[in-house]
């Protein structure tokens, strides 16, 4: 689905440093743990942009969880592991990560896949590190001193460009090229490096109670009809419009007027 | 206004008396007759008539029967019933605001806004009023039957103009109203629309704490949804809500004031984020049931050529009926309606396409349909908002036209700025990236 742009990245000379923000995902159906997909790509999307030296893996959690090792499988010699608590924030210690260690761009998935997933880790990052967050990109489409051109994915199947400078903070779409494999062995040989961060307890979340999601109820199609004849018409009518505009003896250059009219009014030719 | 019903006792005692001579004449079928007390009386054996062979017949359709309005006739709003207003619901001087940010995709309220603001009406209750916050171009008319009672619409901000992406203006739109306003809620729709960016940069701004995916809310005790939608959180009603679809059902049984309110705002930061608009994407690669705008071909489709220029010329994501697959001219996943895609485009133009029941099910959630067929009668048409009576190849020639004379005109005044200094075109040449023209 991503359009033809991915032949035109350009990789400046100045190698950008980049870092992406990795988490541990689960399985939509059986719930096991694994890498996370818009994680993956991301960190798919900062292997084609920077080298080896350039792109750094972060994961801000236990060090001891076997799904880390998935991404270290498509290719990646090391990945760095803020220690953390089960139940920390742990935007407190990314900011202190990144204001100590030069970076500039930082790559993320729009949401995690497991627990709350409020998808805010990006936006506090970017409000505490004063650094702009441009969400939801497709693609980078290139890098050149202080400035960045990035391919923002809309919805629709959309794109839409936009300029940001350095350093910026970024999360990676669904639309974003998917990730490549990741091989079993590889993983198991890159280093997981350990570093001692603070550890701030979550006191909020305490307070809530988690449950395994309940279904929810399809909304039905009410109708307040006042009488029965108006429920039967709603209940049997075709789907029809209220009856929109006929042109029939106008000619046929007029017609054509008109229907490109509505398209421009519409927004979808422009 | 109320109906008056103004009793006649002459006429009430002629039709009373089967023998009196004007009875025929006055009540012929009279079926509705007022007793003393207003109550209606119908008389059983006063319905139908003999027919032919001796059985009595009635016939329910409206159509026949002089239903002269001799017994109670109504003097005032005659046709005041038929279109009923909406109760006015008015809150003069609210104790407190709930504010409902907006993500008018398209410039009009989506069923998702509408769900937002039913939601943040159950936390208005009686004494508070819902802020709806509107940015940029509107086409909404009806903010006061989706429940709005105070309505901000912000199109500009010290000049510069809320249009495109400006995520940034937006959000010191928003502090403008936290500090002027100070609302006890914050209601965003958890959209891609625009909606979940915003109020997650919103309440990193503000530095709460947003319950996203929220999906069932009260004064007290929010739901939401967490990773991968396998659990539910139960927690408090935090200030800012990021609200999934369907949270509450949308307002529909008063209407609200919609009273504008103005906002004073602080000189800008300059944006950190520059928008250098839409990029340009092949329509056949978007997704049918994603897709925007669509141009659909059916039967009446002669010069299949023709068809696929005007598509691409338009931009549109071609669709087709079940006739034109199976006849081979379109390939299978191009198919529209119940046995293949269900598509949600905002302009659906049909081609040559009578609209078959399964096909119209297909579109059920488009918003404009533009039907070319050349039969007027067809339920293509009914349903069209533009229908337009015509040989589809005439019509198509035509547009194809306008088209192009349309795009000469635009590329040859970017032609006239690329001449004039900017070197934008051949940046472009180096990305390869294509600006949308014009």
């Amino acid at each position: 689905m991503s359009p033809k742009t991915d032949s035109t990245t350009v990789v400046p000379n100045a190698v950008p440093k980049l870092a992406v923000l990795v988490s541990v995902g689960q399985h939509p159906k059986s719930g096991r743990t694994r890498r996370a997909d818009q994680d993956a790509r991301a960190v798919e999307l900062g292997m084609r942009m920077s080298d080896q030296q350039g792109l750094r893996l972060i994961h801000a959690g236990d060090k001891q969880e076997p799904a880390l090792r998935q991404y270290l499988g498509m290719g990646l010699k090391s990945m760095v592991v803020l220690n953390q608590q089960q139940d920390s924030d742990v935007v407190p210690a990314l900011v202190k990560h990144f204001n100590s260690t030069a970076t500039d761009i930082i790559l993320t998935g729009v949401k995690a896949e497991t627990g709350e997933a409020s998808g805010m880790v990006p936006y506090l990052l970017a409000e505490q590190l004063g650094w702009p967050i441009i969400p939801r990109i497709a693609d980078i489409i290139r890098i050149d001193g202080q400035e960045a051109e990035v391919l923002q994915a809309l919805p629709r199947g959309q794109r839409r460009a936009l300029k940001v400078r350095l350093p910026f903070i970024a999360s990676v779409d669904n639309a974003a090229t998917a990730a490549r494999q990741y091989a079993f062995g590889p993983g198991q040989r890159g280093d997981l490096y350990g570093a001692n961060a603070e550890n701030t307890p979550d006191k909020t979340r305490v307070e809530w109670s988690e449950s395994p999601a309940r279904k929810r109820a399809k909304r039905l199609n009410i109708v307040k009809a006042k009488s029965a004849s108006d429920r039967f018409k709603a209940a049997t009518a075709k789907p029809q419009g209220s009856g929109g505009q006929v042109l029939k003896d106008e000619t046929a250059k007029e017609k054509a007027q008109a229907i490109l009219d509505l398209m421009l009014a519409e927004g979808v030719i422009r | 206004m109320a109906e008056i019903i103004r009793r006649d006792p002459r006429l009430e005692r002629i039709a009373r008396n089967r023998l009196h001579p004007l009875h025929q004449s006055l009540c012929g079928a009279v079926q509705e007759v007022r007793g003393p007390t207003g109550i209606l009386r119908k008389d059983p054996r006063a319905a139908g008539f003999i027919g032919p062979n001796g059985i009595k017949r009635i016939d329910r359709s409206a159509a026949s029967g002089p239903v002269a309005g001799m017994r109670g006739q109504r003097i005032g709003g005659a046709k005041a019933d038929t279109v009923s207003e909406l109760p006015l619901h008015q809150i003069p001087n609210p104790d407190f605001l709930v504010a409902a940010v907006l993500d008018l995709s398209g410039g009009r309220l989506s069923s998702h806004d509408k769900d937002v603001l039913g939601q943040a009406r159950l936390l208005a209750q009686e004494s508070g009023a819902v802020v709806g916050i509107v940015f940029g171009d509107i086409k909404e008319t009806a903010f006061d039957k989706a429940g709005v009672d105070r309505l901000i619409h912000i199109d500009n901000i010290d000049g510069a103009t809320l249009q495109g992406y400006c995520p940034e203006l937006k959000l010191a739109a928003l502090e403008a109203v936290e500090t002027q306003l100070a609302p006890r809620h914050w209601l965003f729709p958890d959209s891609v629309q625009g909606g979940a960016e915003l109020g997650r940069r919103f309440a990193a701004r503000l530095g709460e704490r947003p319950a996203a995916q929220a999906w069932q809310v009260d004064t007290s005790n929010t739901i939401c949804r967490g990773g991968s939608d396998r659990i539910d959180i139960a927690r408090q009603t935090p200030r800012v809500l990021l609200l999934a679809e369907e949270c509450a059902l949308p307002v529909d049984e008063t209407r609200h004031e919609a009273l504008p309110i103005s906002i004073e705002f602080a000189p800008l930061k300059t944006p950190l984020i520059e928008d250098l608009g839409p990029v340009n994407v092949d329509p056949s690669q978007i997704p049918l049931a994603e897709a925007e705008f669509i141009l659909a071909a059916g039967n009446g489709v002669r010069d299949w050529d023709q068809f696929h220029d005007v598509a691409a010329m338009l931009g549109a994501t071609e669709g087709a009926s079940r006739v034109a697959v199976d006849d081979g001219f379109m390939p299978r996943f191009r198919q529209v309606g119940a046995t293949g895609t269900w598509v949600t485009a905002r302009v659906y133009v049909a081609v040559g396409i009578s609209g078959a029941i399964q096909h119209l099910q297909g579109i059920g959630q488009c918003e404009k349909v533009v039907a070319i067929n050349l039969d007027a009668g067809c339920d293509m048409v009914k349903r069209a908002d533009l229908s337009v009576i015509g040989s589809s190849q005439e019509i198509l020639a035509e547009l194809r036209a306008l088209i192009a004379s349309r795009q000469g005109d635009t590329s040859a005044t970017e032609n006239a700025d690329a001449t004039s200094g900017s070197n934008q075109s051949a940046k472009e040449g180096t990305t390869g990236v294509q600006r949308r023209v014009a």
